[in-house]
């Protein structure tokens, strides 16, 4: 057993650590997600330049050799700081699609631009209809010549206003919801026939719709296998999953962090508010959730590279207890603050926010509940 | 025992029923956060009470109250609540308006209970802040006596909607050496457009505007805005406070809410099947609809006993603790529900002039700011900690 780093993922966590203090601090956070792109590409050119985007891949995929628990380690320090800038989109999953099964020439064009910040991609899987069911899909790719047509309607793809190419998941045969038939593409944004809307979250980010109409897709935008994309996406976004959970301690430890010294320097009653029990055994509570959180986060990226079973048993576990704590921390840390909790200028507000969209993304408690429960009948 | 409304209390929703379909204003709807609406659309409808004499209906009748029982005042704000009306603002109605007919003089209840009954005067609650939140009882705003004025120096803050107020009450610190802080505060009636007053917007998590810092320089205040005695003024507060928190429950209201939440899970689908047939989320649902069974019954009891004479005491702490859970496990439900739409941040659209949300099912765009917003309802009215306290020294006697 070891829960140690090695000395390469600690010069990753100090790195980026280090970054996220000098570059993210609270002030200019709240001036990037208010000006009118929403984020810093200057950033993330120094991530890039940093090799923080090429910290989970192999070398001979252009990375630094890392993997899972380098991205586990970038995701808890982009928690602590609200890092916005869109990493789990271009790198967890387009960079996750590229490293498990693009072909040699599609690492060529397109991992070694998303490691050098040049490409930033975004992830186009949700749609209106679907829920979390990663296999319900209207949008369709018709074979079409040499090539796909593309059509139909993406919900809430993050990043998407300051990507460049999008990984696109379509069907290509069978019935709404069937587990084959899925298939997964790399389109361009400016590509004939792509559309957007953009707005910004609830939670400081940006995200669009994104509307394909007959969009040409060439044959060799095809990432995987054609009609067999439903593993591979599981997997990937499992991958994300795990990333999210990461970046849920970061934020949760935070924001403990700041409840505890609001609550020693509140006074009511002539007292530190830190001194009433039931507030005392609320922050050990929420102690208590994040040190849980920080064990399911380590569990998952542990068990990403296991079998499929295993993998998924183990990040559903993780988003479950995660959720449910991201839900306790974010809410008793505003309850704490009392009426300066509600306010928007007041960092705690944020990290609830954020704390509250990560509940559901990648998969609500409920969903990864019930796949959970569906793996445990299975087993 | 009987739980069975009598033939005249069915009578009487039948009454309510037909007034609010006849004359309830058709474009009024209510928006996901208060400020959201126009000040005219959240006077509408108790400017149209007002008229019919519906607006005070807790009122003794000599001062315009409708002489309803308690049960017919339940009727009244449930059958509101069924069309999700927009009510009159509790400052006036329910917060100042009984504490001026029942500590006020003669010439501060001929001043100022028509304009409330009316709707024309929009009053703020000047209670909280900075220093004084939980601890009301420390705050700091002066009024320091001048001849026939007061002159009141400091600051307020949590002001809900004082953008908008004509007239605020005010606790302020008359006697800074009283032994114990709660006797040298004062009850004082502010227009809030006398000099000197500064009133900066706060904004929200959810992204509105609904409360205020209230600055107080100098402002000069009429002695006669003092209501009942110089430094009487914490036995009024808390007067007020123990109405303050009847209605907070919001039974009536998060009836509603479920009936809205089960729409929204009949729609959404899981599964191919509609959300509300998935055990996991039907359990919570129906959690929630056994919780808000026993909260409704609770308050009915309260009820009882108040129609038998007992004034809201202390158990009133436990409908404001219970209510308001229940309201936040409501906004939490509806966020669930709606999955990947809660995430939009609908005040990103530019305003066209219509409601409509460009993008995902309408029911969605305003789960998540509701959610956010709704974490305010255990921290004011007194903190869910505090009412717990309430009921542990005025309860359990510890
Ligand atoms: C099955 C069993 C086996 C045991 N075996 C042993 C043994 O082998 N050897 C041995 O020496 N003892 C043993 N104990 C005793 C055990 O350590 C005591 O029961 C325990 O320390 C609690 O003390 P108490 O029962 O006097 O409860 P109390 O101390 O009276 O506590 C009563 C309640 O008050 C709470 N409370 C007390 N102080 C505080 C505080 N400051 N803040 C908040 N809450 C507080 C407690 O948490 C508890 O809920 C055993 C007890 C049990 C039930
Ligand atoms: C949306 C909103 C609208 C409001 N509207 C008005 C208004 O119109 N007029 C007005 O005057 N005020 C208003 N308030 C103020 C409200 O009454 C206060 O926010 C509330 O009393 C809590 O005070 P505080 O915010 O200073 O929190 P604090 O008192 O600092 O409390 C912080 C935390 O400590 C806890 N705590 C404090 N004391 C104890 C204790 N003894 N035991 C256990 N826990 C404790 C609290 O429960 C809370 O969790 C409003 C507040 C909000 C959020």
């Amino acid at each position: 057993m070891d829960f140690n780093f090695s000395d390469e993922q600690n010069m990753v966590r100090d790195g980026i650590s280090r970054l996220v203090r000098e570059q993210y601090d609270w002030d200019t956070r709240r001036a990037v997600i208010s000006s009118e792109s929403g984020w810093r590409p200057e950033f993330w050119a120094q991530l890039a330049e940093l090799g923080m985007l090429a910290a989970p891949f192999s070398e001979e995929d252009g990375g630094f050799g890392g993997g899972a628990v380098e991205t586990m380690l970038i995701m808890e320090e982009f928690g602590k700081g609200l890092v916005v800038e869109p990493f789990i989109p271009s790198v967890v999953c387009a960079g996750g699609f590229l490293k498990h099964a693009g072909t040699a020439a599609q690492k060529e064009e397109y991992l070694s631009a998303i490691i050098a910040g040049e490409k930033v991609f975004a992830f186009a899987y949700a749609e209106p209809q679907g829920r979390y069911d990663l296999a319900n899909l209207t949008t369709t790719a018709k074979k079409d010549g040499d090539g796909f047509s593309l059509n139909g309607q993406k919900a809430v793809v993050i990043g998407a206003p300051w990507a460049s190419h999008f990984v696109v998941t379509a069907r290509t045969s069978g019935g709404q919801s069937d587990v084959g038939g899925v298939s997964v593409f790399i389109v361009a944004k400016d590509a004939e026939g792509v559309s957007l809307r953009d707005y910004a979250t609830v939670d400081g980010r940006r995200a669009s719709e994104v509307y394909f109409e007959n969009v040409a897709v060439s044959a060799d935008a095809l990432i995987g296998e054609l009609d067999n994309g439903l593993p591979l996406i599981e997997t990937v976004v499992d991958e994300a999953t795990a990333a999210v959970c990461a970046e849920a301690t970061g934020a949760m430890q935070v924001t403990h962090a700041m409840t505890l010294e609001y609550a020693k320097q509140r006074k009511q009653f002539g007292v530190p508010i830190s001194s009433f029990q039931v507030l005392q055994h609320r922050m050990v509570d929420m102690f208590m959730e994040y040190e849980q959180s920080i064990s399911m986060s380590y569990l998952a990226t542990i068990k990403l590279d296991e079998d499929e079973a295993e993998r998924k048993h183990a990040v559903s576990s993780a988003k479950v207890r995660i959720g449910q704590s991201a839900r306790f921390v974010g809410q008793s840390a505003v309850q704490t603050h009392g009426g300066m909790g509600v306010t928007d200028e007041t960092a705690v507000g944020s990290y609830f926010k954020r704390l509250s969209i990560i509940e559901s993304e990648f998969g609500s408690v409920d969903h990864h509940m019930r796949r959970h429960i569906k793996l445990t009948a299975a087993a | 025992m009987n739980l069975e409304f009598t033939a005249e209390e069915n009578a009487f929703r039948d009454e309510v029923r037909s007034f609010i379909e006849n004359n309830y204003p058709q474009n009024i709807e209510r928006a996901a956060v208060q400020d959201d609406m126009s000040p005219e659309d959240m006077t509408a409808w108790h400017k149209i009470l007002g008229e019919k004499g519906w607006s005070v209906p807790a009122w003794p009748e000599q001062y315009g109250g409708t002489g309803w029982t308690p049960t017919q005042r339940y009727i009244w704000s449930e059958e509101n609540a069924r069309v999700n009306a927009v009510m009159p603002l509790p400052f006036g109605v329910a917060m100042v308006g009984p504490v001026i007919y029942t500590f006020g003089n003669e010439e501060q209840k001929a001043k100022h209970l028509p304009g409330i009954r009316s709707g024309d005067v929009w009053w703020c609650q000047g209670y909280s802040e900075p220093g004084a939140g939980s601890d009301l009882a420390s705050l700091k705003t002066t009024a320091v006596r001048d001849g026939d004025d007061y002159i009141l120096n400091g600051q307020k803050t949590w002001t809900t909607l004082a953008q908008h107020a004509d007239w605020g009450f005010f606790l302020c610190r008359t006697d800074p050496d009283a032994p114990k802080p709660q006797q040298g505060i004062s009850f004082i009636l502010v227009d809030m457009n006398t000099p000197g007053i500064e009133v900066r917007p706060i904004k929200l998590i959810d992204g509105g505007y609904e409360v205020n810092e209230v600055w107080l320089t100098d402002v000069r205040v009429p002695a006669e805005n003092l209501i009942g005695e110089e430094n009487k003024g914490w036995t009024y507060a808390k007067f007020l406070l123990a109405h303050e928190r009847s209605g907070i429950a919001g039974v009536a209201r998060s009836k509603r809410g479920v009936e809205q939440l089960k729409e929204i899970a009949q729609h959404e689908m899981l599964d191919g099947e509609p959300l509300l047939q998935d055990m996991g989320f039907a359990t919570k649902v129906s959690q929630l609809e056994i919780d808000l069974a026993a909260l409704e019954i609770t308050e009915l009891r309260t009820l009882a006993g108040e129609q038998a004479g007992k004034g809201p005491g202390p158990e009133s702490s436990l409908l404001k603790v219970k209510g308001t859970e229940i309201q936040q496990r409501l906004t939490e439900l509806t966020l669930e529900a709606v999955g990947y739409y809660g995430t939009p941040d609908f005040r990103s659209f530019p305003a066209d002039g219509s409601n409509d949300f460009p993008i995902g099912p309408d029911y969605a765009h305003s789960a998540a700011p509701t959610y956010f917003n709704m974490r305010k309802t255990s921290i004011y009215g007194g903190s869910n900690e505090i009412q717990r306290n309430i009921i542990t020294k005025m309860v359990l006697g510890l």
